[in-house]
């Protein structure tokens, strides 16, 4: 994932690996097997269980009515929710590193507080936020609304951290030439700025998309479980696990895992696009 | 990217030690030559430890210590299953057990003594808010427009399968249908706002301020008001026994089963009902004989009234007098089938599944 979003395409690619030292041989080795162990086992395990069910057991797993809402409901509001992050996010690094204001720091410290926090103490917080005793009378709480809130919260820092640093390292004297050309403010930013940060938004996208679609806990409080309302797609996991059905709830995690995939190719594919445009 | 560096230590400790703070309670392994690993699910964990500390002033006790783990019942028993190092198992639902007898963790005679496998009961009552305001006094009020009812999911619950049961029998045991009592389901799950995946979770909802009815354990009210945290209850005309389970594996360590008699004893059941339980009465279910334990009605705190902390339930509903059992055979598939993999649709998955397509 890291190879297929984080190299710029702009870099040029080494040849392939005929011409491996020896360090750089071990280097790839000790990389393969730590990758193995703690990624590659784990989801070979989950799709070999999937499996065991066989194809119609996990079709019917799959479509089954309210597994089906769940998925949908989970992987439109991770969309939806990753889409504002591209625009948000972009919009507050872009605060953090170019403006000067006072509290500035303060602010800095305060974005990675939804990482910091063990959800379930996010959902509870959101909880007396939104729900019944909401100071702020809005009574979200158990609707479908809560579980993309949720997911905003805990998404938040994903494109703001990656794009963040890239901005920082941008020198600004190719803007400048830019304008001294005279391109417009927009131009600039289209064909200058944006194509620097394409693979850093799309990575940032990447994760937070990633994060919503498995997110469980800061949901366990907030969204109510109702099917066909709030139910996500980690609570049909539980259930398939809690009724002994192993095969079932590795077939949600395998159909989740292969939307995740075709996302993150998605975003590599229109990061491509932008950066080229440079 | 280095000056974020520091941010990102100072976060992660924040969370760290906001980590540790929500785990802690384990005993630790004690240095007697005989350790019983207990394995059980989040409420009885007040009790067992004062039995504990009980047990260890006895003959069989002296010298043994304690590993303990508690959560979701579900979660230890498989937990259990995949390696979990257990002598005495205490969950909140018999299949729980089942699943390590399947495993051939657990004898299978474990159910088969004159508790019938039980170590501890409850019954299931509705938790409503201060004053009552929705004048809530049975199940009939439940299915009434307008209110709003929090329950753990018996889907991913196991122990939210009494709440369900007790819903059930309100009307297929009072002379209703099981046509009715399907209706009546539907109804119930219709004006549930909250589905949680354990009762902690619906009681931090609950109190939380979601919904105006809890589906609640008595002994977790009972608990929830020592630690200051209490609501109000209402027990219905007709409720179902909650029966616990406790089993000792085929390979635990030498003092457990004196453990397992010291807790169906005398002295272990004081201590269930000083937290809120009802006793293991296998002659009269449900009801409590304070002269037998050595205790007044008054040892009880946390109880709406201390002159009848647990006060007789005039139908109440046991597994093994009205649902086939002991054990849930007989009720399981037909209310909680998923109608997946062969087992079929239950009545209470259908109402759950239902509730939602008539509201979304």
């Amino acid at each position: 994932m890291a190879e297929l979003i984080g190299t710029r395409p702009a870099a040029s690619r080494p040849a392939l690996a005929h011409n491996l030292t020896r360090t750089s041989g071990i280097g790839l080795g000790l990389t393969m097997l730590w990758f193995s162990l703690l990624v590659l086992l784990p989801l070979a395990a989950v799709i070999v269980t999937a499996s065991q069910a066989g194809w119609s057991g996990f079709w019917s797993t799959i479509t089954n009515d309210q597994t089906a809402a769940s998925i949908r409901l989970t992987v439109l509001a991770a969309v939806v929710v990753t889409a504002l992050n591209v625009f948000t996010g972009t919009a507050i690094a872009w605060v953090l590193v170019r403006d000067h204001f006072p509290g500035k720091g303060l602010l800095e410290l305060i974005i990675d507080v939804p990482f910091a926090l063990p959800t379930i103490v996010a959902g509870l917080v959101l909880l007396s936020l939104y729900g019944n005793e909401s100071p702020l009378g809005l009574h979200w709480a158990n609707t479908q609304w809560s579980v993309y809130l949720a997911f905003l919260f805990v998404t938040l820092p994903f494109v703001v951290r990656t794009v963040q640093p890239v901005l920082e390292e941008l020198e600004s004297d190719v803007e400048e030439a830019a304008a001294s050309l005279g391109a417009s403010r927009v131009t600039t930013f289209r064909r200058i700025i944006l194509p620097s940060l394409a693979p850093a938004i799309a990575a940032g996208a990447a994760l937070s998309f990633a994060r919503a679609v498995g997110e469980y806990g800061s949901l366990v409080l907030l969204s109510g479980n109702l099917p066909f309302e709030s139910e996500v797609s980690s609570v049909r996991i539980l259930s398939a696990i809690e009724h002994d059905n192993p095969g079932g709830a590795a077939s949600i995690a395998t159909l989740l895992l292969l939307i995740s995939l075709a996302v993150i190719l998605l975003l590599d594919l229109i990061q491509r696009r932008v950066a080229r445009r440079g | 990217m280095r000056k974020n560096a520091g941010r990102w230590g100072v976060a992660g400790l924040v969370g760290l030690g906001l980590v540790l703070a929500g785990c802690g309670g384990a005993d630790g392994a004690a240095s007697g030559d005989e350790t019983i690993s207990i394995v059980g699910y989040a409420v009885p964990e007040a009790a067992n430890k004062a039995i504990a500390a009980e047990f260890t002033q006895t003959p069989e006790g002296d010298g043994v210590g304690f590993r303990t783990s508690y959560g979701a019942s579900g979660d230890q028993s498989r937990a259990v299953v995949e390696g979990l190092d257990a002598d005495y198992v205490h969950l909140s639902v018999g299949s729980d057990v089942d699943r390590l007898e399947e495993e051939g963790l657990v004898d299978p005679s474990w159910d088969q003594g004159e508790n019938k496998g039980i170590v501890s009961t409850s019954i299931v009552v509705l938790a409503v808010r201060d004053g009552n305001p929705k004048n809530i006094q049975g199940w009939d009020d439940l299915i009434k427009p307008g209110v709003e009812i929090v329950t753990p999911n018996p889907a991913s619950s196991g122990s939210a399968r009494w709440n369900a049961l007790a819903a059930w029998g309100h009307i297929v045991k009072n002379g209703g249908t099981e046509a009715e009592g399907t209706a009546y389901l539907d109804k119930l799950f219709a004006n549930v706002v909250s589905l949680t995946n354990s009762g902690r979770d619906a009681t931090t909802a609950f109190l939380d301020g979601t919904g105006d009815v809890l589906l609640a354990y008595e002994n977790e009210a009972i608990l929830a008001a020592q630690n200051d945290e209490g609501f109000e209850y209402v027990i219905p005309e007709t409720t179902v026994l909650i029966e616990n389970p406790g089993a000792v594996l085929k390979d635990a360590s030498a003092p457990s089963q004196d453990w397992l008699d010291f807790v169906l004893g005398t002295e272990g059941q004081k201590q269930f009902a000083l937290t809120g339980f009802r006793p293991v009465n296998t002659a009269e279910p449900g009801v409590v004989d304070f002269e037998a334990l050595g205790l007044e009605p008054a040892d009880i705190e946390g109880a709406p009234d201390p002159e009848d902390p647990f006060p007789a339930v005039p139908h109440l509903l046991t597994l093994e007098k009205d649902f086939g059992g002991p054990g849930w055979d007989a009720v399981k598939d037909e209310l909680f089938g998923t109608g997946e993999d062969g087992e079929p649709l239950g009545i209470v998955t259908e109402s759950i599944a239902k509730s939602g397509k008539a509201t979304g």
